[in-house]
Order: C-alpha cells, then structure tokens, then sequence
C-alpha cells in the first residue's frame, strides 16, 4: 500500500476554483494516513507546475500520485508523463476530475460541489494507495501487413506500405482487383476513367517486389494478436493455367452455353460463366464462375488453359498488422420504392453503365431517353429506414452524370427531386455547371417526398415542391434514376472474423472520429475507405493513406510495448466453469491444465482491458489491475461516508 | 435541490471510460446541472461491473445505484447491452433477496454526447429516490 502520496489540487484559473472551495478540500485531505504532499496550484497543466510535481517526486520519493484538476480525456497523458519523469511508475498516478465533473456540472451549488470535490480526491488518494506498477508487455512484432480489399483503398494502402520497405499481402476476395471503382466508366474532376485509376494503381503493385496480390482469396480465420496475427486465407480457383492462350481463352467465353446476370453491370445485361469484366481488366485471365458453371465442358474442346483439376488452397500467413478496406455495397431498392419494379426505373449505378454502353443515342430497353427524372437520397438520410446517414458522394456523381449526358447526347432533359443538394467544398461547382446546362431542381422534405406512378406507358414523378412554396409539379418521365447511396457489405463475415465493431450506421467503427481514425478497438486491425462509413475515392485515399501510416507505426521497430491493464486469474480459487471465455469477445482465456487443475488462461497479448469477464466469473477468480476489488470497492467506501 | 445536499440521496453511477464519461463531462461543459450527490467512478465498460461491487454500494450506504451503460455504442463489441443487462437482472434478484428494492438498481444507454440524457436520468432517479426515501 503506498504511504507517500501526493496530492495536487487545481484552481485551473478559476475553472474550479470559483465554484469549489479549493483550500478547503486541500485541508480536507492533507492529513490522511499516507498523503505526503497536498497542494493547490493555479494550473497543474503549466510548465512550472508540472515540473514542481517532477521534482516533487524525485526528490521526496513519493509513491503515489493524484492530481484533481480537469477531464481525463485531456489531461491524463500529461500528468503520467510527469509521473514518469520524476520516476514513478504511470500506473501509481489517479486522476481525479473536479471541472467538469464537480465545478462546472455544480456550479449553482458552490457548497455541494465542495464537498463532492472534497469525496472524489479522497476516493482518488484510496484508490492510488491500492494500485500496483505495471510494465508495457514487449512483443515482437512481425514486419509484414495484410491489407484486406484490392480497391483503390487498398491498392493504395499497399503501395505506399510497400515503399516504406512492409512486406505486404493484398488479399482480394474477388478474382479480379479494382472494387467498385473498376465499374466507374468516368470519374468527376478527373480527366481519367475508374478503369484508368485501377490499371495506374494496379500496375505499381504488379511490379513492387513487396506486394504479393491474391486474387479470389478471402481470410477464414484471424488468431494472434498485434504484432503477430496468424491469419488463415482461403484461395478459390480460377480454373485458369498460368500460361494461358488469350485468343483460345475468348474463344472459351464465346462457346460458354451458361448465362447469369452480370453483376459487374448491375444485372442490367448477362454474362457467362467463364468470364471477365471488361478487356483491361487486372489479372489479364477471366475465371470461371464456379456456382454457375454446369461444367459442361464446351470450354475445354476449345482452349487448352482451362484446367478444372485446380484446387481450393488454404495459405497460412503471419502479419504484424492488418489493414481492411473492404469497401460498400450500392443501396438496393426495396420493391415499389419510388416506382423500384417498373421497366423504366433503375438505380444510379445502373444508370452510369447503361451509359457507357450506349454511344450515340441514350436508350435503354428499346426506348430512346429525353426527359431523365432523378430522386435523390434513396437508401440515404431515411426516415423510417435504418440509414440515417448522408451518403456524400451521390449528389455530385448525379449532377456530373446528369452533365456528361448533357454533353454526350442530344435533347437531354434533367429534373432533379432532391432533399438539398449537398455538393460539398470544391464539388459546388458541378452542382452551378448542371444549373447553367438548364437542369431543373425540385424539392421536397424528408417526410413527403417525390412518388413514382406508372400510368399506361408514361412513368410520372410528383413533387410538392418547397422551391415553388410547395406547388404540386409533376414529370412524365422517359427514365427514373434512383439516386442509391453506399451501405454496407452484405457479407460482412471479414468483420466477424477480424471482429471489429460496427457502429450504429452498420459500417465498421473507427475508435474516434477526430482523435484516433482509421484505428479499431482491436489493437493492430486498421480501417480504410467506404467500410467505415460512406466516401468519395479523395476521401478513400485520404483514409487509405491514414491507415498505412498507423499500420506501419505499429510494425516498423519490430517490437511493441502494449498497455497492461488486462484481465488477471487467481490460479488458486479459480475452478474453470468456462463462463469468462464465453464472455470474452476476443477469445482471449483458454483452459489451462496447471498442477493437475483445470484454470483460465489469459493470452496477454489479446485481452483488451474490457472486463466483460469479471463479473461471470462464478468464483471471483478474476481482477484487473486498475479495476481490481481493492482499487474499486476502496473508492466506494470513501464516496459513501457522510 | 440546489442545496448542500446533505438530505438529498447519494447516488453512485458506475460510467465508461470511452463513451458515457464524455457524456458527463460535456454535461459539466454546458453547465447542465443535476444534484451534486451524485458520484461516478469510471470502468472500461458497463459489461465489466461486479455485482459485489454494486451491493457493496448499497451496503455502505448509497441509496442509488445507475449503471451509464456503454449500450450499441460499446467499441468492445455488440454483446455489450445484453451482459450489461444480465449484470442488472442478477443483481436486482439479490438486492430482493436482501430486502433492497430492485428498482434502486438502474441501466441506461448513455451515449459519448447523451448528456441531457444523463442529466434527466439523474433528476428522475434523485426523485424517486426522495420519494422512497420519504415513504
């Protein structure tokens, strides 16, 4: 128990001291059993007073440290560092906060918050006495990174990790690289094609010798921990020899009885069995679509490069780190919504490929288009739904989309239904060119919308319209363009399997928004592009660029020092009723057999300080140094006295 | 009840580090006040409270026991609001057993800017306490 403590009390100008008594509580608690010290000071932050407290502990050998002053979440960093200057171990330091907590919450109460003041240092001052020194747990840590996703985030990610000397293993769980970028035939404020953008990103990749690229990989299974992640990648076959035949290989694709609808083009046209994308399209191999083909074996009587004796393969890695850009789903109408069903409605991203494939004229169906009906903010900003969040990129790829028809074909009418037009920062003037171009917006409020109704041949969409002081206007439509926004991944199992948290919005978590982005709670997993939430590709790369970085801050030295406020069994009393590694998120206890009995094991490296397991354990086996028994139930003890 | 408080109920909130704590701080920070009785000791997360820290509460004399649960906000996982909610079930069945009225014992989400929430929630929980207090 620590019998030198000392006890620094801060006025922080006036912050505190205008509405707690700080001299009292200083007298309140300067003659308690092991205080050495109890002084106020004007701001504990200042230079002088942090050096005063440095000094304080060398030179009198304190033991203990407690300084009430302000949050936590602002202080706490400085004031351990001024605990290990002076020599004291970081852990025997206790803040206590009496600003926002005592003095600012109290401040209509001058007397109450005194002596809540006057509690919470004494609570501090017995819980400082219980608490122990602890050391950083030193690991090595494995030079290698995994980066999750080849999109443009990904790709990204893992050329700059390469050149900063990480070995790096990009794994795609398609067969060819690119995500959804790939599908983007133009790109707004770039004279360049998403296809262009892959082929430049790829291209680096291809030949850095750090990055090794699996394509139709996925990860199964993440164990380990920081620094040396175990990770299980399962590879499916492309049933493609290495050594291919191109012209046999189109001639295979031609012959392929099997038609399935094309998903790259958003099921708006079909495609084969044995397949590729478009001609650019990174690898240079097609791959044949192992749920759909009947193996019929029209294939093999033409090419020669087709090999269906290849072999699922499972490839065991190790990697200090592991950056996931996993990327997002378009959002998928539900039927009827805003005319979803009827012939001549589709999504955005239907509507950008239909597009790229008509040169001359815009037809879609057999119909030529003219007059093009957008609603904005479907699957975004909803009431009822679940996506509560603006999309951010659907305004401005609409409005350019609405220009590039404009200047690609003849006639061209554009009437925009939308709930604001939100064309950010430099992208406003997008939104001013569609404008000149004599684009018409119509606008309504998030609970009455634009409607959708077929009448005989003609698609009509109505608006109250706020612009109009709510006049009912009305377009008979030749296309409706469902201005989808981003969710996320159907199949999120990487998230399980990685286990990162997601948020409220269903995209993965990052720990802070503006303190700690791009990292998760799981120490060592980083997060880029649209799976933390919705993103335009500068806001992806800007990401992928922020999660390389911290990725490579965790492996570079080799070794890593992890905090040690985790889980701790009493190998004594505990009896193994299996309930704290149920409890545990992290598959962090195992059962151990120790002398004969079978005892949880903690793995360290692992745990992560929630402390889901301490109140299942059944025989109260387990503590966490910070949170133990002690440490808590002392301070409860000195809150409850009169 | 802007007084010494001396005759107001002592209340402990068990509130996490990452999420409800900011919340009672921004509280501070926008001077919304409730009454100065009650006291918060920080844990990592609202899945991590003992029950015998709880009874250990009310056996030293605290009238109130709130939990400032981390609820789908908890950056260690989605399980969090279900343990959470185990912890109050299993202690609220030994505060009967031991003649402690359950309700004396509560959970709520309190998100990192729930503040106002956390301000209602202590006010509504002071007066219930008041009333149990005075019948």
């Amino acid at each position: 128990m620590k019998s030198k403590i000392g006890v620094y009390i801060c006025h922080c100008g006036g912050n505190i001291s205008d509405y707690v008594d700080v001299n009292k509580v200083r007298e309140a608690v300067k003659d308690i059993d092991g205080v050495e010290i109890s002084l106020d000071t004007m701001f504990a932050c200042a230079d002088s007073s942090q050096t005063q407290i440095a000094n304080d502990i060398s030179e009198k050998k304190l033991d203990g440290l407690v300084v009430a002053s302000c949050s936590p979440k602002l202080h706490y960093p400085t004031f351990s560092a001024v605990a290990e200057r002076g020599g004291l171990n970081k852990y025997n330091y206790v803040h206590a906060n009496i600003r926002e907590q005592v003095s600012w919450a109290h401040s209509d109460d001058k007397a109450g918050a005194t002596e809540k003041a006057i509690k919470i240092v004494k609570a501090a001052i017995a819980r400082v006495k219980e608490s122990v020194s602890l050391e950083p747990i030193e690991i090595k840590a494995e030079k290698s990174i995994a980066v999750l996703g080849a999109g443009v985030a990904g790709m990204r990610a893992a050329k700059e990790l390469a050149d900063l000397g990480m070995q790096v293993y990009l794994i795609e769980r398609e067969h060819f690289v690119g995500g959804r970028i790939s599908q983007l035939d133009y790109l707004c404020g770039a004279d360049e094609t998403g296809k262009e953008l892959v082929t430049q990103l790829y291209e680096k990749i291809h030949e850095h010798p750090n990055v090794t690229l699996f394509t139709g990989a996925e990860v199964i299974k993440k164990g380990g921990s920081i620094g040396n992640f175990k990770i299980k990648v399962k590879i499916t076959p492309r049933y493609i020899n290495d050594t291919c035949n191109k012209e046999e290989l189109l001639k295979a694709i031609e012959v392929c009885p099997v038609e399935v609808e094309d998903d790259f083009n958003f099921n708006i046209t079909k495609r084969k069995a044995i397949y590729r994308n478009y001609d650019s399209e990174y690898p240079q191999k097609p791959t044949i679509d192992n749920k759909n083909c009947t193996r019929c074996g029209e294939c093999e009587k033409v090419c020669s490069s087709i090999d269906f004796s290849q072999k699922e393969e499972i490839l065991d890695l190790t990697v200090g780190s592991i950056l996931a850009a996993t990327g997002f789903d378009p959002y998928q109408p539900k039927e009827n919504e805003f005319g979803w069903g009827i012939e001549n409605v589709v999504t955005l991203p239907q509507f950008r490929r239909i597009i790229n494939m008509c040169d001359d004229k815009l037809v879609y169906q057999g119909k030529e288009i003219k007059n093009i009906a957008y609603i904005y903010c479907v699957g975004s900003r909803q009431v009822d739904g679940d996506n509560k969040y603006c999309s951010r990129y659907c305004c401005t790829a609409t409005l350019y989309t609405s220009i590039l028809t404009h200047k690609k074909y003849k006639g061209i009418k554009s009437f925009h239904f939308n709930r604001g037009i939100r064309t950010y920062g430099k992208q406003e003037v997008i939104y001013d060119e569609a404008s000149q171009l004599g684009d018409i917006f119509l606008q309504s409020y998030e609970y009455d919308p634009a409607t959708v109704e077929e009448n005989g041949d003609k698609t009509t969409v109505k608006i109250k319209d706020i612009l109009t002081g709510g006049q009912e206007l009305e377009v008979d439509a030749d296309l409706v363009v469902l201005v989808t926004g981003m969710e996320p991944r159907n199949d999120c199992s990487i998230g399980d399997v990685l286990k990162i948290p997601k948020g409220r919005d269903r995209f993965y978590n990052e720990i802070h928004m503006k303190l700690r982005p791009v990292e998760t709670v799981i120490d060592g997993v980083t997060i880029a592009g649209a799976c933390q939430g919705p993103k335009n590709i500068m806001e992806s790369m800007n990401s992928a660029l922020s999660a390389a970085a911290k990725s490579y801050s965790i492996v570079n030295k080799g070794e890593l020092a992890l905090e040690p406020i985790i889980a701790k069994v009493d190998k004594d009393t505990c009896i193994w009723c299996g309930k704290c590694a149920e409890a545990c998120p992290y598959d962090a206890i195992s059962m151990i057999k120790e002398n004969g009995k079978d005892i949880a094991e903690i793995n360290e490296s692992v745990c992560k300080g929630c402390g889901m397991c301490l109140p299942v354990c059944e025989s109260d086996s387990i503590d966490m140094d910070g949170f133990t028994n002690k440490e808590i139930e002392s301070m409860i003890n000195v809150l409850a006295m009169s | 009840m802007s007084t010494t408080g001396k005759e107001l109920p002592k209340i402990l909130v068990f509130s996490t580090e990452k999420i409800s704590d900011p919340a009672i701080d921004m509280a501070g920070l926008l001077k919304l006040h409730y009454p100065p009785r009650v006291y918060t000791i920080p844990i990592p997360c609202s899945s991590a409270v003992k029950p015998r820290w709880i009874l250990k509460a009310f056996e030293q004399g605290f009238d109130g026991v709130f939990i400032a649960a981390d609820g789908t906000d908890c950056p260690y996982g989605e399980s969090c609001t279900e343990k959470t909610g185990e912890i109050i079930r299993r202690t609220q069945e030994m505060l009967k057993e031991k003649g402690i009225e359950p309700a004396k014992l509560r959970m709520a989400a309190i998100c990192s800017v729930c503040s106002e929430a956390f301000v209602k929630h202590m006010k509504t929980f002071t007066e219930y306490l008041v009333k149990q207090k005075t019948t």
